[in-house]
């Protein structure tokens, strides 16, 4: 499974009921291409660090997806292209990165845990080099 | 003079994610010109500061972090 943090921007005039109509939608068309929504997070109105389609805010979603190949996501930004209101959007792939970086804490906790071990050994190791030289 | 020896931010806190829409941390890595801090001045690691240098640009697409500043 493929998870994917699809972002879209909207145009700031939309009212609040039109930002809910197309978030349905988009999620629907994802959905209808075998993808599970897990989660929709719409962060809102957000100021823009430069102006796009001379819009100065942004209405921010971020669409949390899970499928088996990119054929939703493919759906999502042919979509994203011919709608006027989406003026940004970004999807990222993020199952790699997570793994990235369950696989560093890993490797952290090991080492910690080696280390914890050698610190414990060490003394005993001291007191048997002592022992040898008398 | 002796200068306070530079560290990874990102290690000592153990980041192992560096996300594109934390622009609170993002932006402490772009001064006024907007241009991504150099990591000798920074003192961020290597790995850290390719994994930096991703969210800042995707950050950047979404209109969140600027191109150029003033």
């Amino acid at each position: 499974m493929r998870r994917y943090e699809v972002v879209f921007v909207l145009a700031p005039k939309l009212t609040e009921e039109e930002v809910k109509q197309s978030v349905e939608t988009f999620s629907a068309a994802a959905q209808e291409k075998g993808a599970t929504v897990l989660e929709v997070d719409e962060i809102g109105k957000r100021r823009l660090a430069y102006p796009v389609a001379n819009f100065n805010d942004g209405i921010y979603v971020i669409l949390h997806l899970e499928e088996e190949a990119g054929t939703a996501v493919a759906e999502l930004e042919r979509r994203f292209l011919v709608t006027d209101s989406v003026i940004r959007f970004l999807t990222i792939r993020v199952d790699e990165h997570h793994k990235r970086a369950d696989k560093l804490r890993q490797r952290r906790e090991a080492r910690k845990k080696r280390r914890a071990a050698a610190r414990k050994a060490k003394p005993v190791e001291q007191e048997a080099t002592a022992a040898t030289e008398e | 003079m002796a200068r306070r020896r530079k560290f990874c931010k990102f290690c000592a806190d153990k980041v192992d994610y560096i996300d594109y829409k934390d622009v609170k941390t993002l932006s402490q890595f772009i001064p006024e010109r907007a241009k991504i801090l150099p990591r000798r001045i920074s003192g961020v690691c290597a790995p850290h500061q390719r994994k930096l240098t991703m969210a800042i640009k995707r950050a950047r697409h979404l209109a969140l972090l600027p191109f150029a500043g003033e």
